[in-house]
């Protein structure tokens, strides 16, 4: 395996709506940031790969337009997924494992303002049977949530607890959308939003993109100081019915969990992508962390969830804190779909 | 296929050949700072480029120059009158269209700008008109001038000589047909790198 780290990362700060600028005004900035951070341009960059999904701002062919904020011409070797830019990074990582390249660009970002997002997500769903029936992603989440509940092992004011603890975290964060600091016992004193979630257990709706950079070996030493080297990364998929699913706990995490090497070293810092607050106790569970790990310092997506993005979100927070030198090691989690259906796990580390 | 064994109550009932299942988003779409721009031009019946100061004219504008990766913040008008680089005739009807058949759809390279705009040409017989052809912009009447581009009808002839030098967009700097030098394919070696200059030569 080649050495490959994240040496740059940049992201726009997350809003509830931007309607002022189209996607690739909104992009540009954070692909501007984390080239220009470490005084590259994309004639330094060997690959490129984004992430995004048209169905979110109803614009065809979305990612085409937007790689007229990349500079792509002459024609450079791209490539686009429809799912988290965490998986963007996933290919860019085995495009470099390959040898030929020693750089990439991975992007992404999502404008879920101009659509009804809940509504909007039932198109993941499956065609014959499912989306017919319109569920929102809200309900599918408390389904979720009902089950764990009723599993015994976790409880609504643990939930409380998450959600608490993730928007007084951002506080910290300039980039973060919701930051406050509330008791976990005034959560639950709130309403029900859809029972058992109550809307400080949901993530807000985000419009945000993000930037990464990978090098391969020197290169990325040359870059940068301390670059956050990839130790470990998988991701997994989960059956597309949720009926056959136990929703309490998350098989693909754990596996990729594993495959990444989690359990190799210690774990400094956690960046878990949960945009439903008992989902973060299932990641937990899955990942194997004990409770002395911090998790989602950055306030989680919980605190900004700029959809296709905040899964490189996570992976770039924990890169930042590994290249600032307050980790060592530390492990991000994305996801995609409903339920944690599909789940990719990266381990970062410094040089040791 | 595997053979299917059936409950004998469904046993004899017809197959399901097809399901209806209507879906329907709805969006508040905004057309962001650089295209806003553009039709606040059209509004006032100006037809407003943007570039990265130095590089080239796009018009209608997206807000990036693809070739510098940028964002294009200067505004330039260019002219209402163009030369057409490409055209088709069209002998069908398409949903939506209320045109006359046929019609002519064409490339326009505005005079000033660098990126050639799609619009009708009429105003002359469709088998008349050609590449290298001057046109210039008809616009609806004053009161029914909106924010879109269909506040021009068409483009018709000026009457002009045709521009036999006709430029297609790129070719001077290796983009675009252009770059098909003595038939061999655009290469990295073929095409300029509007960027670090390198290449094309």
């Amino acid at each position: 395996m080649r050495d490959i780290a994240i040496i740059s990362f940049a992201q726009t700060p997350a809003v509830r709506r931007i309607p002022e600028v189209n996607e690739v005004e909104m992009l540009m900035p954070a692909i501007h940031g984390a080239l220009s951070q470490v005084d590259m341009t994309i004639d330094d960059i060997g690959f490129t790969c984004s992430g995004s999904t048209d169905y979110l701002a109803g614009v065809g062919f979305s990612f085409v337009s937007t790689l007229d904020g990349v500079g792509a011409w002459p024609p450079i070797q791209e490539s686009h997924v429809e799912m988290d830019g965490a998986w963007a990074l996933y290919e860019a990582w085995v495009k470099l494992q390959l040898g030929e390249l020693d750089t990439a660009l991975v992007y992404s970002y999502a404008k879920s303002s101009p659509g009804d997002l809940p509504m909007v997500l039932t198109r993941q769903l499956d065609p014959i049977t499912v989306a017919p029936l319109w569920p929102d992603s809200v309900s599918l989440a408390a389904l979720q949530a009902r089950s764990l509940l009723d599993s015994g092992n976790y409880t609504e004011a643990q939930f409380a607890e998450v959600a608490a603890r993730s928007r007084r975290s951002a506080l910290d964060n300039p980039n973060a959308q919701l930051a406050w600091d509330r008791s976990a016992a005034e959560l639950l004193g709130e309403d029900y939003h859809i029972a058992p979630l109550r809307k400080s257990d949901c993530a807000p709706i985000t419009d945000g993109a993000a930037c990464v950079i990978l090098a391969a070996g020197d290169v990325a030493r040359s870059k940068v100081k301390r670059p956050a080297w990839i130790r470990g990364i998988d991701h997994r998929v989960e059956p597309i019915h949720l009926g056959l699913r136990d929703l309490t706990v998350s098989e693909s995490t754990r596996i990729a969990g594993e495959k990444a090497g989690v359990a190799d070293g210690p774990i400094d810092v956690a960046e878990l992508h949960a945009p439903f607050s008992h989902q973060e106790l299932i990641l937990r569970d899955a990942l194997g962390l004990s409770s002395d790990v911090n998790i989602n310092p950055s306030g989680g997506a919980l605190s900004a969830n700029p959809m296709m993005t905040a899964g490189l979100i996570r992976i770039g927070e924990v890169a930042n804190r590994i290249s600032a030198g307050d980790v060592n090691r530390g492990v991000a989690h994305a996801t995609s779909g409903p339920c944690l259906q599909q789940n990719l796990v990266a381990v970062l580390e410094g040089e040791a | 296929m595997p053979e299917i064994s059936l409950p004998e109550s469904l046993q004899g009932v017809e197959a399901v050949r097809s399901v209806r299942i209507p879906a329907r988003l709805d969006y508040e779409f905004t057309a962001g700072n650089a295209s806003s721009r553009f039709l606040r031009g059209i509004q006032q019946k100006k037809i407003i480029g943007q570039r990265v100061p130095g590089g080239r004219v796009y018009v209608p504008p997206r807000g990036a120059d693809p070739e510098r990766g940028q964002a294009t913040t200067e505004e330039v008008e260019v002219a209402q009158v163009g030369t057409v680089t490409s055209f088709c005739m069209v002998n069908v009807a398409f949903y939506g269209s209320s045109m006359e058949l046929p019609y002519t759809s064409a490339l326009i390279l505005l005079d000033g700008a660098d990126l050639s705009i799609m619009h009708l040409i009429q105003e002359i017989p469709a088998n008349e008109v050609r590449i290298g052809m001057r046109v210039e912009a008809v616009w609806r009447d004053d009161e029914d001038i909106e924010p879109t581009l269909e506040s021009i009808k068409w483009f018709r002839p000026t009457g002009e000589p045709d521009d036999t030098n006709v430029r297609i967009p790129g070719e001077d700097h290796g983009t675009g047909l252009g770059s098909w030098v003595g038939g061999v394919a655009p290469t990295e070696a073929l095409v300029r790198n509007p960027r670090t200059g390198k290449g094309g030569h």
